[in-house]
C-alpha cells in the first residue's frame, strides 16, 4: 500500500478553501458522487428503519415461508423481497441490517483510528526504541492475514458483534499508525515545527496541534477504505458463525443463516449479499474519489 | 546475493519471535482454566488434571514455558490435535497442498487476466474501456467473496448444471496422492477423465479466491503504467519514432512491473484469508477449512499452530519474493 502523503505545507489561506478544492476534485469525479449518494441513502434507511421498514424484522410470519420476490411467480404484495426460511420479511431485515453496518464501520475505523493515531505520532514523534517497538509489533500484527487474526481474536473473545469489531479495529489499526508515523517523520523537519519548537511547545501541543493536522489527507483515505473493510470482514465473521449471532438481521448472518437454502431459494443469498456489495462498493467510490481529490500528483497532470 | 539474502532473514527475526510470541499467548489467555478448556466437554478427574497440567508444562514459570514451546516450533513439533490425537504438523502438511493448489491456480488467472486488463486502461486511459475496466475492478475489490462463491454455485451448479458443488474430485475416481496436487496426481493416475474431473471441480473455487487478487492488480498495473508512460524515457522513445507497441511493451512495461511485482507478493496474506472463506464455501479439504473447524470445535492446539504455521508461510513467500525483486532490481540489492 504505497498511500499518498500529503506535500501540503501549513495552509496559509485558512482550512476553508482547502475543504473547497478537495470538494471541488471530488465533484469532478461522478463515481464519488454516485457512492456518496448511494451512503447517504444508506444512513437514512440505518437511522429510519423502525418507521420506514414494512415489518419488524424479527416478526415470524406463520405460513409464509420462502415466499419469493414479488415479481417472481408465487410472490406476495406484502413481502417485497420475499421471506426468509422461517417467515420473516427480507427487506426489514436488510433495513435494520444497514444499521448494523453503519454501526460496524463507524465503531471500527474511530477505534482503529484513534489507536493508529497515538501510535504513529509518538513513534515519529520520539524516534529511537519506543518507534522501533511499536513499529515491530506493528509489523508482527501485519504478518498474520487480518481475518485470520480477527478469527482468532474471536474465538478468544468469544463470538459477538462488539468482539468481531474489537478485533477487526486490531487488525486495521496499524495501517494508521504507519500512516501516521511516515507523515510525522516528514512533517518533522519542516521550519514550521521548528519556529513552534522554538517558541516553546511541548510535546502534546507540538504532536497534536502543530503536526497532526498536517498528516490528516491520508488518513482520511485510509479511514475510508478501511470503513469497507471493517463491514466486509464483520460480514465475513458473521458468515462464519463468529460474528453478529442470529437472529440478528447482520447481513453476513443473514447469508450464514440462508446457507443450506442456496439452490432453492436464491433470493434469500442474492439479495443481502447484493445489501453487501453495493455498500461495499459505494465507499470504496468515495474513497477513490477522496483519494484523487487530495493527492496533489494527480491534480497536477 | 547471498549476504542480501541473509540480511533479509536476519529482519525477519524479531518478526519472528513476535509471531511465536502471539502463537503462544494465544492458549494462555484463553478464558478459564487451560485443562478444562482443552479438554472440552469430557471433564477430568483431579489426578488427570494435574497430569495433563504438567504434560503441558503449564505448572512452570511463563517464560520457561515460552522457550520450551520456541525449542518445539523450532524442532518442528506443533502438538497433537485433541480432535483426531494427531500431531498437529501432519495434519496441516496433509491439507496444505490443497491450499496451494488452489491458491496457485488463483494467482495465475489473476495475474494473467490482471496485467493486460490494467496496460489496456491504461493505454486507454479515459475512454469507455478505460472506465468498464476500472469499474469492472472496483466491483471485484469489493466484493464479499463469500456470497460471489455462493452466487456462482446458484448459477453454474443449480441452474445450469455445469460444475459440481463442493469437493476435489468425482467419487468414482480413486489414486494414490503423489504429490497432493490433485491436477498433476490425476494426470499421473493415468485415469481417463479423472483430470478433466479434477479441473472441473477447481474452476469455480479458482475464480472466487481470484476475484479480488485480481482486482487489486488491474488497479496496481494501470496506475503503475500511467506513472511510467509520463517519464522522459517513454517521451523519447516516442520522439525517437518507435511503435507504440515496442513502447508500451518494452520501455514502459518493464519498469511498470516492479511496484506489480511487491503487488502480487503481497497477495499471499490476501490468499490465505480468501481460501479460509472460499475453502469453506465449497467443502474445499485444505488448511482455510481445518482452521474453521479447529475453531468450531475448539481443537485449540491446531488453531495456535495454524496460526503459526500460516504466519511463517506468509513470511517465507515473502522473503522470497524480496529476494527475487532484488534479483530483477540491482538498485535494492546494494542499497
Amino acid at each position: 500500500m504505497s498511500a499518498p502523503v500529503a506535500e501540503t505545507a501549513p495552509r496559509k489561506s485558512g482550512s476553508m478553501s482547502g475543504l473547497r478544492e478537495t470538494w471541488f476534485y471530488f465533484s469532478q469525479n461522478r463515481g464519488a458522487v454516485a457512492g456518496l449518494v448511494i451512503m447517504s441513502l444508506l444512513v437514512l434507511i440505518a437511522i429510519f428503519s423502525p418507521w420506514i421498514a414494512p415489518h419488524d424484522p424479527a416478526r415470524i410470519y406463520n405460513g409464509s415461508f420462502l415466499v419469493p420476490p414479488v415479481w417472481q411467480e408465487g410472490g406476495d404484495a406484502r413481502f417485497v423481497f420475499g421471506t426468509d426460511a422461517i417467515g420473516r420479511d427480507i427487506l426489514s431485515r436488510l433495513m435494520h441490517g444497514a444499521r448494523y453496518s453503519m454501526l460496524i464501520g463507524a465503531v471500527v475505523v474511530s477505534i482503529s483510528l484513534v489507536g493508529g493515531i497515538v501510535l504513529g505520532l509518538i513513534a515519529g514523534y520520539f524516534r529511537g526504541w519506543v518507534d522501533a517497538l511499536i513499529m515491530r509489533i506493528m509489523d508482527i500484527i501485519l504478518a498474520f492475514p487480518s481475518l485470520l487474526l480477527a478469527l482468532v481474536l474471536v474465538t478468544v473473545l468469544g463470538p459477538g458483534l462488539f468482539n468481531a469489531m474489537l478485533a477487526i479495529a486490531l487488525v486495521l489499526q496499524p495501517h494508521f499508525a504507519r500512516l501516521t508515523r511516515a507523515a510525522v517523520i516528514a512533517e518533522y523537519s519542516r521550519e514550521y515545527v521548528t519556529s513552534a519548537k522554538v517558541a516553546g511547545a511541548g510535546h502534546l501541543r507540538l504532536m497534536f496541534v502543530t503536526i497532526l493536522p498536517n498528516c490528516v489527507a491520508p488518513l482520511i483515505v485510509q479511514a475510508t477504505l478501511s470503513f469497507s473493510s471493517a463491514i466486509l470482514d464483520a460480514a465475513a465473521l458473521g458468515f462464519l458463525g463468529l460474528g453478529a449471532q442470529p437472529p440478528a438481521p447482520e447481513w453476513g448472518t443473514m447469508l450464514a443463516d440462508a446457507r443450506e437454502f442456496i439452490l432453492r431459494a436464491w433470493w434469500v443469498i442474492t439479495i443481502p449479499g447484493l445489501a453487501i456489495l453495493v455498500t461495499v462498493l459505494a465507499i470504496n467510490l468515495i474513497g477513490d474519489g477522496l483519494r484523487d481529490a487530495l493527492d496533489p500528483k494527480l491534480k497536477r497532470s | 546475493m547471498l549476504r542480501y539474502f541473509l540480511y533479509r532473514l536476519a529482519l525477519l527475526i524479531p518478526t519472528f519471535i513476535g509471531v511465536t510470541i502471539v502463537a503462544f499467548f494465544f492458549i494462555r489467555i484463553l478464558p478459564g482454566d487451560p485443562v478444562q478448556v482443552l479438554a472440552g466437554e469430557r471433564g477430568v478427574s483431579p489426578e488427570r488434571h494435574a497430569e495433563v497440567l504438567a504434560r503441558l508444562g503449564f505448572d512452570r514459570p511463563l517464560w520457561e514455558q515460552y522457550f520450551s514451546y520456541l525449542w518445539n516450533v523450532l524442532r518442528g513439533d506443533f502438538g497433537i490435535s485433541f480432535a483426531s490425537k494427531r500431531p498437529v504438523a501432519q495434519e496441516f502438511f496433509s491439507r496444505f497442498p490443497a491450499t496451494v493448489e488452489l491458491a496457485l491456480c488463483a494467482m495465475i488467472i489473476a495475474t494473467a487476466l490482471g496485467i493486460p486488463a490494467g496496460i489496456l486502461a491504461a493505454v486507454k486511459r479515459g475512454t469507455w474501456i478505460d472506465q468498464a475496466t476500472m469499474g469492472t475492478a472496483l466491483v471485484g475489490y469489493s466484493m464479499p467473496i463469500f456470497w460471489w462463491g455462493m452466487l456462482l454455485i446458484i448459477l453454474f451448479s443449480g441452474i445450469l448444471h455445469w460444475t459440481p458443488v463442493s469437493g476435489r474430485i468425482a467419487l468414482n475416481y480413486f489414486f494414490p496422492s503423489v504429490t497432493g496436487f490433485m491436477l498433476i496426481d490425476s494426470l499421473l493416475s493415468g485415469q481417463k477423465g479423472a483430470f478433466l474431473s479434477a479441473l472441473h471441480y477447481l474452476v469455480l473455487p479458482t475464480v472466487v479466491l481470484a476475484t479480488i487478487p485480481l482486482a487489486v492488480i488491474a488497479r496496481q498495473t494501470r496506475s503503475a503504467m500511467l506513472e511510467v508512460l509520463g517519464e522522459d524515457y517513454v517521451r523519447t522513445a516516442r520522439a525517437k519514432g518507435l511503435q507504440p507497441r515496442r513502447i508500451i511493451g518494452i520501455h514502459a512495461l518493464r519498469n511498470a512491473m516492479i511496484p506489480v511485482i511487491t503487488t502480487i507478493g503481497l497477495q499471499v496474506g490476501l490468499l490465505m484469508a480468501g481460501a479460509i472463506l472460499t475453502e469453506t464455501i465449497f467443502s474445499w479439504p485444505g488448511i482455510g477449512k481445518w482452521m474453521i473447524e479447529a475453531v468450531n470445535k475448539r481443537d485449540y492446539f491446531v488453531v495456535q499452530s495454524g496460526l503459526l504455521l500460516i504466519a511463517l508461510i506468509i513470511m517465507a513467500v515473502n522473503l522470497i519474493v524480496d529476494v527475487l525483486y532484488a534479483v530483477i532490481n540491482p538498485r535494492i540489492r546494494h542499497q
